[in-house]
Order: C-alpha cells, then sequence, then structure tokens
C-alpha cells in the first residue's frame, strides 16, 4: 500500500527528535483524530538551520513528518513557505489518496512553526501564513467538537 | 528472512489433507449435485457427507446445515431473513455494540427498512450481560444476534444463558460462531442460528455455513432453483464445501491439544508484553480466544507498529484508525469504554497451528523495542497532555 520511498522515511525517520531552545514550534493535530505532530526550528540568518519532528501517528504521519524536515532544512523562510503538500508527495513517490492528509499536516507543521517564529521575533506575517494560521486553528476546534460514537465503516 | 504469521483471526492457511480432500471436485467429480447422472450424484454424495460430518460436529441435524459463501453471506441471511419472515410479529432486534461489521451493518441496514435496533452494551472487557439481553427483549422483539466470540479482542460471550433466555421468551437467538467454530465445542441446543466459515479453520475462502433450526421462520436472501432448502439457490460449492468440512473435522480432532498449545502461548505473550509500560490487555483475561492476544500502547499509533513488526517478519492486525478506510478507530475498543487515543494504539496477535515458542521468542524480542522506537518519536509521554 505504501511506496518504498514512504517506507523508508517512515522505518528510518530523519531528524526525529525535539529541539529544547527551538526559535519556532509548529504542533497540529488532534491525538483523538489520531495524527499529531510538532515541527521544531531553529533559524539563523532567516535561514532554518536545523529542524526536528515528533510524531504520534500511522507510518505516512511519520514518513511525511520525516520529509518535511528534509524538505526545510537549509531553507530560507521564505522558500520555506514556498513548500507545498504536492511536493511532499512527490517526493515520497506518492501517497496512497486517504492518506494525503498526512501531507497536509506535515506542511500545516511546518507553517505552524515558521508563524510561530515570526510572532516570536516581531516579524510581519505573510497574509497566506495568517489564512494558514486561522484555517489550522477553526480545524482543530471542529475537530475537538465533532466525535461521537461510530458504527462501523460500510467496507 | 522468515516470515511469522500472528494473524489466525483474519486468516488461516488451507492444510495439505484439506486442498487433497478438494482436489477430485474441480476436474474429475465435477458434476452438478442436483443433476441426476453419475457425476451429479457423486458431487451430491460429498455435500451430503459434509453436511452429516458437519451436523454431528455440531450437535446438529444434518438437515439443518445451509452452505453458504461464508460468515458475512450467513450474518447477513440470519438477520434480514428472520427480520423479513418475523415482521408480522415484530420489528425489533437486539444485537451487541460489539458484532461484526456483517451483522452491525445489516442491523443498520434493517432500521433503514423499518425496524428497530437495540444495540446493547459490553463491559468494560467486552462481556454482553444476560440481564441486559432479557431487559431488552419487549412485545415485538423478533431476534437477538450476539456473537460467540469477539473477532477483535477474543472475549467469549455466555450464549447458554443468553440463547436460554431468548427460548424461555420465544425469541429467535443467532450467534455469530466464526471465531469459535472448531476452537470451542459449541451445542446448538438453545441456538436457533449459528454462523461459522471456512477459512478461519484452515479451510478454503467463500465457504461458510448458517445454522437453522427446525422450525426457525426465516425467509432466503437468494432466490432461485431452491438449493439448501430454498434457503440459498446456487449451485453449491461442492469442493469447497468438502474441504471446509474436512478442515471442521480436522480442527475438531485436535480441539482440545491445540487448545491448550495456543492457551500456553498466548498466556504467555500476555504475560511478557504487559511488562511493557503503559501497555494493557483488551477483552476478558480468562473468557477469551485461546489463539487471541490484544493490548493497547499508550503513546504510539498501531499502523506504525503494525508496519514496524511486518518490517520485522511478524504480521499482525491493528485496530487504529489509520488502517480503517473511513479513519476511525476500532468501534469495539470505543464500545469497552476505551479513548480514541487509546484505541489509536492496539495490537492484535492471533496465534495458530504453525506458531511456535521460537515465533513467540521472536516476537517478544522484537516488539519491545519498536514500541521503545515509537515512543521516542511521540510528541506524549506519561503525564503529557496526552491524559
Amino acid at each position: 500500500m505504501y511506496s518504498r520511498k514512504v517506507m523508508e522515511n517512515f522505518l528510518n525517520p530523519k531528524n526525529m527528535g525535539e529541539i529544547k531552545d527551538a526559535d519556532g514550534v509548529g504542533k497540529v493535530g488532534n491525538v483523538v483524530c489520531g495524527d499529531v505532530m510538532e515541527l521544531y526550528i531553529k533559524v539563523k540568518d532567516d535561514r532554518i538551520e536545523d529542524v526536528k519532528f515528533k510524531t504520534f501517528g500511522c507510518a505516512a504521519a511519520i514518513a511525511t513528518s520525516s520529509m518535511i524536515t528534509e524538505l526545510a532544512k537549509g531553507k530560507t523562510i521564505q522558500e520555506a513557505l514556498e513548500v507545498d503538500k504536492d511536493e511532499i508527495v512527490k517526493s515520497l513517490g506518492g501517497l496512497p489518496p486517504i492518506k494525503v492528509h498526512c501531507s497536509i499536516l506535515a506542511n500545516d507543521a511546518l507553517a505552524e512553526a515558521i508563524y510561530d517564529y515570526l510572532k516570536k521575533n516581531k516579524r510581519e506575517i505573510p497574509e497566506d501564513l495568517q489564512k494558514t494560521h486561522e484555517r489550522i486553528k477553526k480545524e482543530l476546534e471542529n475537530t475537538e467538537k465533532g466525535h461521537k460514537h461510530v458504527l462501523p465503516e460500510e467496507k | 528472512m522468515s516470515r511469522f504469521y500472528f494473524d489466525h483471526a483474519a486468516a488461516t492457511p488451507v492444510r495439505e489433507e484439506v486442498v487433497a480432500e478438494m482436489e477430485p471436485y474441480f476436474s474429475k467429480k465435477f458434476g452438478n449435485p442436483s443433476s441426476l447422472h453419475n457425476f451429479g450424484q457423486e458431487a451430491k454424495e460429498a455435500l451430503e457427507k459434509s453436511r452429516v460430518l458437519i451436523g454431528e460436529l455440531l450437535n446438529a441435524n444434518p438437515k439443518d446445515i445451509v452452505f453458504t459463501s461464508g460468515g458475512t453471506e450467513s450474518n447477513n441471511l440470519a438477520l434480514k431473513g428472520v427480520a423479513f419472515a418475523n415482521k408480522e410479529k415484530g420489528k425489533h432486534i437486539i444485537v451487541s455494540k460489539i458484532e461484526h461489521p456483517c451483522v452491525m451493518n445489516s442491523a443498520k441496514w434493517l432500521e433503514s427498512q423499518g425496524f428497530e435496533v437495540t444495540y446493547l452494551d459490553v463491559d468494560k472487557y467486552g462481556v454482553v450481560n444476560p440481564s441486559d439481553v432479557e431487559k431488552a427483549i419487549k412485545k415485538g422483539t423478533i431476534l437477538v444476534s450476539v456473537m460467540h466470540a469477539n473477532n477483535e479482542i477474543g472475549t467469549v460471550e455466555p450464549i447458554e444463558e443468553i440463547g436460554k433466555i431468548c427460548n424461555d421468551k420465544d425469541v429467535i437467538f443467532h450467534t455469530d460462531a466464526v471465531q469459535t467454530f472448531g476452537r470451542i465445542p459449541i451445542d446448538v441446543k438453545n441456538v436457533d442460528l449459528l454462523t461459522a466459515c471456512s477459512h478461519k479453520v484452515y479451510g478454503p475462502k467463500g465457504v461458510g455455513l448458517l445454522y437453522v433450526k427446525e422450525g426457525t421462520k426465516i425467509e432466503p436472501l437468494i432466490h432461485g432453483g431452491g438449493h439448501e432448502k430454498g434457503l440459498r439457490s446456487g449451485t453449491e460449492n461442492v469442493a469447497g464445501i468438502a474441504g471446509f468440512s474436512k478442515a471442521a473435522y480436522l480442527a475438531y480432532s485436535e480441539m482440545n491439544e491445540e487448545g491448550e498449545r495456543l492457551t500456553k502461548m498466548r498466556d504467555r505473550i500476555i504475560k511478557e508484553v504487559l511488562e511493557i509500560e503503559d501497555s494493557f490487555l483488551n477483552g476478558h483475561p480468562t473468557k477469551r480466544l485461546q489463539n487471541n492476544a490484544h493490548f493497547c500502547f499508550r503513546y504510539i499509533e498501531g499502523e506504525a507498529l503494525a508496519l514496524h513488526l511486518d518490517d520485522k517478519g511478524i504480521e499482525a492486525s491493528t485496530g487504529s484508525a489509520c488502517s480503517s478506510k473511513k479513519l476511525e478507530p476500532s468501534y469495539v475498543l470505543l464500545a469497552l469504554g476505551l479513548k480514541r487515543e487509546e484505541a489509536h494504539g492496539s495490537l492484535r496477535l492471533t496465534l495458530g497451528r504453525k506458531n511456535n515458542d521460537e515465533q513467540v521468542d521472536y516476537l517478544l524480542k522484537e516488539l519491545p523495542p519498536i514500541v521503545k522506537k515509537l515512543r521516542e518519536m511521540s510528541p506524549f509521554t506519561k503525564g503529557s497532555s496526552w491524559e
């Protein structure tokens, strides 16, 4: 079901862990839904010098986490904001359709980390990033409200 | 790398003896059991021999055995067939909250057809309380369906008591015995309808049965030439049925010995896995299938766990949301009262004939470091925002 690339990134993820004195932290997802990502960035001269992640989730969630750290590392803030979910999916050799949301989550984690960094440093937040931040906040509220006992899925 | 299979609740390998039993009915004795000529009669003989054999195993009248395409069809036939045949008497059905999806979704569909369904709670071990069944039965109740043992957590239900209650109240009782047939002796004395299938007992896929006690009012789902007492038309799967009965016979003749062997391995797995911090057992500690060990590991997710095990050659399954098509965790685990985040971290290990102590050694060696690795990766730890 998963590509070889996904399995490689899942079994041996890159940049796993936490940065204690991170310049920006992005936390996305909801444990109730089954995926939570935390992304830590260290920024020097406007460039993402180091990036690490912690993820609770399936193979796709772990693989996309690993991939987003690889894609973001060494990029300027501006360049990192240009990474999108399609680039993550492509770099992983594709994802099953039902798992594409994991790539969105990974991308969101990076956006939130950058948002956090800019905010802390009292820098201007680009309009698109502000919108992304508001969408993520809203989605989190919705998922927290929306869960109740469900009957099994029709296969 | 060797591959060790710990997913026998999903499917079992067909035994060589079973393949040999089936073989003549593909090309040599290929006749249609409905034909009068020799080829047909040969096939009919195999069919009826299988029926008698399985009838004996269940302590049932062979005439009451209806062969089907498997557990899903049998359960659909039981629920829908009884509902439609008895709708003049009443439109109320009772099932437990942890039935297999084919029972659940049949019940849900019947709701859309104007039937009323009560979904019974289970306790934290997944046991249905017979007195809850008694309380739920009312005027207009036509059917109670409670499984013999749960396919995920392995809990064995008190079907004899539930059957007696239904019998006393003149309500039809169905039990889905897919996981127990060939593993635990079953007597159909207090059961009106019983589902079993072949591929869980080392027989081929695509074969099952519904035991229908004489006098039980039931409508067929599949109409045609009136095969199987008119309850399941369509030329019988002779080779499959011959294989099923052989597999069932072998399972019954080895039941005690194999059951003891599996129980020992199961209990060792349970004991040693629970030594992993923040893990717990799902299902009943003792009233459970001999081959089922089902756990949750806090702070990690089950699909990741199952795929790491797969990478080490260990094949197991999970009730995690990420492994399902709707991204919802197992409703069975939620019915036990587990939190969704706990249900995400589940692992089911189901043992079978080829498993042995060496394989269990290997499993118990490989599992803890995988759990540890995934926990190192997880943003959650004991005392974190998890609780």
